[in-house]
């Protein structure tokens, strides 16, 4: 006996050219899928829906004062988002952002601990520039791994990262403890020659948010305008022509992890001279990771991120909202960073591929 | 108990969470998959099994949802890594970071609460031996680690199923044009190395340490990881990189008991630099990587 059946599936069709409105689309399709899907969760767990959707999304955008917090947020996110997005192309993955983070924070810490006499406006640039020094270190060592001992570099930054963060806890538990903070695990109060000048007076938003945003559009001179730029591309794009046209895989390693670090490590010592005014545990909650998420959201270019560092930070304030007034758990903010990502990933496939339902007929004979 | 017999005895236990992990992303790599959210995968089988045993499930029950539910998170990953085609590492990633935000979602109100752990069982004469006897007392998910040590071992050595596996790592076309299913290969290599990831994660919050803390897993999902790198793809040199790492993880705590004046933070970091230092030694030999390497590792499948 002969038996028909007919079914309906779908199958991926690769485009004759990249759809460009598909690109466009992709991270709006993808915020509101996740949406969709973060809020049939809180309502799965008994929480109203339009309290959270309202303190998460909306609440940040509709007071200066929430607003000016979330672009004090978007600040570290942007830049090291910026720093990584640049390697991402290159098809060099360093997601130890969050370890060049940490170093960039305690190589800036180093001068107001060591001399918290000090005056002069010399203070808090130095310290920005050894920020940097301490981010591209750290992320040198990665490059070293890489290069020369062949070592992945995705393990390796990621390890730095762990061991970065214990390195923070032993200087918090023990050198550079507050002797005067009643054993809590921070630095000293940094003086005030150490702190980035505020930018808008009643808020916390400092000139480190300028700097990020003008390092934002050198990014993407770099990126599409310099020949260096187009190396790292074509090197991520098409290894073999890269090779062949003589640009060096070592060189791109180098050049990506060092522009992850600097920027990272910027990060961190504009956030210990920026609202936190001394080197304490949480200036690690993970935003070398949630930058991860900001680059991709941004389309790995240099004017999306700026919209998806934004969009970032305020999720975390939404989520700070949502904790107080709608008593969801913080971890909400992760399982939604994390979703959204996974949502893009999915929305991005069709800038490439198209979805075709084809009829497929099985006979089956039995 | 001295320093020696101490790791002896608690290396093969302190090993199981890194070998369930590490064998699991073995068997997904020899498919051409690279999955990189073992570490939230670990934490999300961690949460669902604490919360089961907590509840009086048992611990039976307890490794069963754990391996089911972080099975079906690394379906996720399947559909999206491997069904829309997406880059894998930034799909494994998101994973990742997924299953540790739901982990600590649900582990909430489990904040640092305790369970019970699991009885050790001792082989008989084995466990009399001086100095090396603790080896041979440990609980049953150690030894049934073992087994399945054994088991994907033999799988890959002697089975037509792991041929097939292999086949479809290294030349993905080549066995789709003899016949296999390349995508539902590895569909299946994803689920079962995520459901070990998910047994490794409960063996880490019920039986080895019994107790509930957010970022518990610490790092562990991702030393299998580079576990699978260091024994260049093979079932025996991974287990032994995994003893590796039960001693090391070990050492701190052996150091912290005879006094010895090393900061803790350093000790805790052993693990992470040991990882860093091995990876720079075994992968400075690219022959060797080369030679057991799986060649379409991390590249999606194309028809």
């Amino acid at each position: 006996m002969n038996a028909l059946s007919a079914a309906f599936l779908p199958t991926l069709v690769r485009r004759e050219r990249a759809s460009f409105s598909a690109t466009l689309a992709a991270p709006f399709l993808a915020l509101a899928v996740a949406t969709i899907l973060n809020v049939a969760l809180y309502m799965a767990m008994g929480r109203n829906p339009v309290d959270v959707v309202y303190a998460m999304l909306l609440e940040p955008f509709l007071s200066w004062a929430s607003f000016s917090e979330v672009l004090l947020k978007a600040g570290p996110l942007l830049l090291i988002a910026q720093g990584l997005a640049i390697g991402f192309r290159a098809k060099v993955f360093n997601i130890g952002a969050e370890g060049q983070f940490i170093l960039g924070a305690i190589f800036a810490s180093a001068i107001p601990v060591w001399f918290p006499q000090a005056t002069g406006q010399w203070i808090w640039p130095l310290m920005l520039v050894l920020g940097t020094v301490g981010g591209a270190l750290w992320a040198s060592l990665t490059a070293f791994w890489r290069v020369r001992l062949n070592a992945n570099e995705i393990l390796v930054s990621l390890m730095l990262s762990l061991v970065a963060s214990q390195l923070l806890n032993y200087l918090l538990l023990g050198p550079w403890k507050d002797p005067n903070g009643f054993n809590f695990p921070q630095s000293v109060m940094f003086q005030y020659d150490a702190m980035v000048p505020l930018l808008i007076s009643g808020t916390r938003v400092n000139v480190s948010l300028i700097i990020t945003i003008i390092l934002s559009f050198a990014a993407w001179i770099f990126m599409q305008r310099s020949f260096a730029g187009y190396k790292l591309q074509v090197g991520g794009l098409a290894p073999r022509a890269a090779a062949y046209a003589g640009f060096k895989e070592g060189w791109a390693i180098w050049l990506s992890l060092l522009i992850g670090g600097c920027a990272a490590g910027l990060a961190g010592a504009a956030e210990v001279a920026g609202p936190l005014g001394q080197l304490q545990r949480s200036i690690s909650t993970g935003y070398g990771y949630a930058a991860i998420i900001v680059a991709y959201l941004g389309g790995l270019h240099p004017i999306g991120i700026i919209a998806s560092s934004l969009f970032m930070a305020a999720l975390y304030i939404g989520g700070d909202n949502a904790m107080v007034s709608a008593n969801l758990p913080i971890a909400a903010v992760r399982v939604f960073q994390g979703s959204l990502l996974l949502a893009y990933l999915v929305a991005i496939a069709f800038v490439r591929y198209r979805l075709e339902w084809r009829r497929i007929v099985h006979r089956s004979q039995s | 108990m001295n320093a020696i017999e101490f790791i002896l005895a608690g290396m093969l236990a302190a090993a199981t969470p890194f070998l369930l992990a590490a064998l699991g992303e073995l068997v997904v790599e020899r498919a051409g998959v690279l999955n990189l959210g073992v570490e939230g995968l670990m934490a999300f089988g961690a949460a669902l099994a604490f919360i089961i045993v907590y509840h009086g499930g048992g611990h039976f029950a307890g490794f069963v949802v754990a391996g089911l539910g972080s099975a079906a998170l690394s379906l996720v990953f399947a559909l999206i890594a491997l069904g829309f085609r997406a880059n894998q590492v930034a799909t494994g990633l998101a994973i990742g970071i997924l299953g540790q935000g739901l982990s600590a979602l649900f582990g909430k109100s489990y904040e640092s609460l305790t369970v019970k752990g699991l009885p050790k069982l001792s082989l008989p004469f084995l466990s009399d031996i001086p100095v090396i006897g603790g080896i041979f007392v440990q609980d049953v998910v150690v030894w049934l680690s073992l087994a399945a040590t054994i088991g994907i071992w033999a799988f890959f050595a002697f089975s037509k199923g792991g041929l097939v596996v292999r086949a479809v790592g290294e030349n993905p076309k080549a066995a789709h044009a003899i016949g296999y299913h390349v995508i539902a290969v590895r569909v299946i290599a994803v689920a079962f190395g995520g459901a070990m990831a998910g047994f490794a994660g409960a063996y880490a919050s019920v039986v080895y340490t019994p107790l509930w803390a957010d970022g518990m897993i610490a790092g562990r999902g991702w030393i299998a990881i580079a576990l699978v790198v260091f024994g260049t793809w093979l079932t025996g040199r991974i287990f032994l990189g995994a003893c590796l790492f039960g001693a090391v993880s070990l050492m701190g705590l052996a150091a912290q008991a005879t006094g010895l004046n090393v900061p803790s933070q350093l000790l805790a970091s052993l693990p992470y630099l040991v990882t860093i230092i091995v990876l720079g030694i075994i992968s400075a030999d690219r022959r060797l990587l080369k030679l057991n390497g799986v060649a379409s590792l991390g590249e999606p499948f194309e028809r």
